[in-house]
């Protein structure tokens, strides 16, 4: 058995076991954490920075999702100043690519429109980039939108993780980050690509949808990820 | 008691908002025993009034008469409330932003037209570079995401705004 540690999650105290990430715990013991880079199954990377929490005796805020719990240590993951930050993030992320929630295939069942209403985020105060960005429906089965793409890269790491094909990767820095296929190819073209969807249902907005499905039947199921993870006998 | 004096306004966008509004169904009859509606695309006066109290606005700003009629319409409104996804992100009218307004009235005007393409040029004012959110222009007390908002919502933050209290922002505020 691994080593168990204790910690403060909002004042309470809370047992957890040693290498398990703070946001893991925290949702475990019934706390809202928002998260869109973060899906049950998979690494934490800390790419969207929704989980930001406070760690008494640190500054800056630190992303619950890899950050490891440790003996003694206390966490706030509510607060005006969390709040605020949170919303200003998610701001950020619609305000960088073209989120059309009206005509977007995802409209109802979206991880990043659902939060956005949760967080409170009813405008945009940073002004939108409206950049220009492909669509590739190459593929035999589905569709990638970049103008919808927030760059959590589930999709990258459940190919790598679960798959095991490692077809999609981010190239690019900063603002021109972009998911590409295999050598940034088309993705009907990839010879690694398996054709088994689980990209698709770990997307958490409507980049990846599956063709010849109305907006309604676009529903995506992450939870399938974390179940087959845990019939394998849990994360590699 | 004084009546609220409430108008809506049109911009670049698909009267769903309107149609929304008018979804309040039978709540229509007590809002009118509250306010006035002093101006909107079913009154019939042509100029925007002095002294209104609460202006929704919905759609993007897309043009100059656009861009003049939200200047109007702040300079003449205690509050300006932004209605519906197109005033708040600027959603569909935005869809032109990356292609540039040459491109956009080319396409529409010249390589989609079957009968005389010819580009407009008499009685319509031009299009701005990029169709923009309300707040982007003028400053917005309220913003109404949706496309279009709920009655629900719509009613809400009507009744809220009429009795002279800002309404309170919940997840049925959501976008699309």
């Amino acid at each position: 058995m691994s080593k168990q540690v204790k910690l403060k999650i909002d004042g309470e105290y809370v047992t957890a076991e040693a290498g398990q990430m703070v946001l893991e715990v925290a949702r475990a013991n019934g706390k809202f954490i928002p998260a869109l880079c973060y899906i049950d199954g998979l690494k934490g990377l800390g790419a969207c920075r929704l989980c930001l929490v406070e760690v008494t005796g640190i500054g800056r805020l630190l992303p619950a999702c890899t950050t490891p719990v440790q003996d003694g240590m206390s966490i706030v993951t509510s607060s005006p100043r969390l709040a605020e930050c949170r919303k200003m993030i998610m701001e950020l992320l619609l305000s960088e690519r073209n989120h059309i929630c009206s005509v977007c295939v995802s409209n109802g069942n979206c991880e990043l429109q659902t939060l956005a209403a949760e967080l409170g985020v009813n405008h945009v105060q940073f002004p939108y980039r409206y950049p220009k960005l492909p669509v590739d429906a190459s593929h035999e089965r589905f569709v990638v939108d970049h103008n919808r793409c927030v760059l959590c890269s589930r999709c990258v790491r459940v190919c790598r993780e679960v798959e095991g094909a490692n077809t999609w990767s981010i190239i690019s820095r900063g603002i021109n980050a972009m998911l590409a296929a295999d050598l940034n190819e088309p993705w009907g073209g990839s010879s690694s690509c398996t054709n088994c969807g689980k990209c698709f249902e770990a997307c958490p907005t409507g980049a990846i949808a599956m063709k010849g499905k109305a907006v309604g039947e676009n529903a995506k199921r992450a939870e399938r990820i974390a179940r087959l993870v845990n019939a394998r006998g849990g994360a590699q | 008691m004084k009546k609220v004096r409430l108008a809506t306004v049109w911009l670049d966008g698909c009267a769903g908002c309107h149609m929304s509004l008018l979804d309040i169904d039978e709540a229509l009859i007590d809002l009118a025993q509250i306010a006035d509606i002093v101006y909107g695309p079913l009154v019939d006066i042509k100029e925007f009034p002095h002294d209104v109290d609460v202006t929704l606005v919905e759609g993007a700003v897309s043009s100059t008469e656009d861009l003049e009629k939200a200047q109007v319409i702040r300079e003449r409104s205690k509050l300006v409330v932004a209605f519906g996804d197109c005033a708040v992100t600027s959603n569909v009218p935005s869809m032109r932003n990356q292609y540039g307004v040459a491109a956009v009235m080319k396409r529409a005007y010249q390589e989609n037209a079957t009968l005389q393409p010819q580009m407009p040029t008499q009685g319509v004012p031009a299009l701005l570079p990029v169709a923009r959110p309300l707040h982007n222009v003028i400053a917005v007390d309220l913003h109404i995401p949706g496309c279009p908002p709920s009655p629900e919502v719509i009613l809400n933050c009507v009744s809220e705004l009429c009795a002279g209290r800002m309404p309170k922002i919940t997840p049925s505020f959501r976008f699309g």
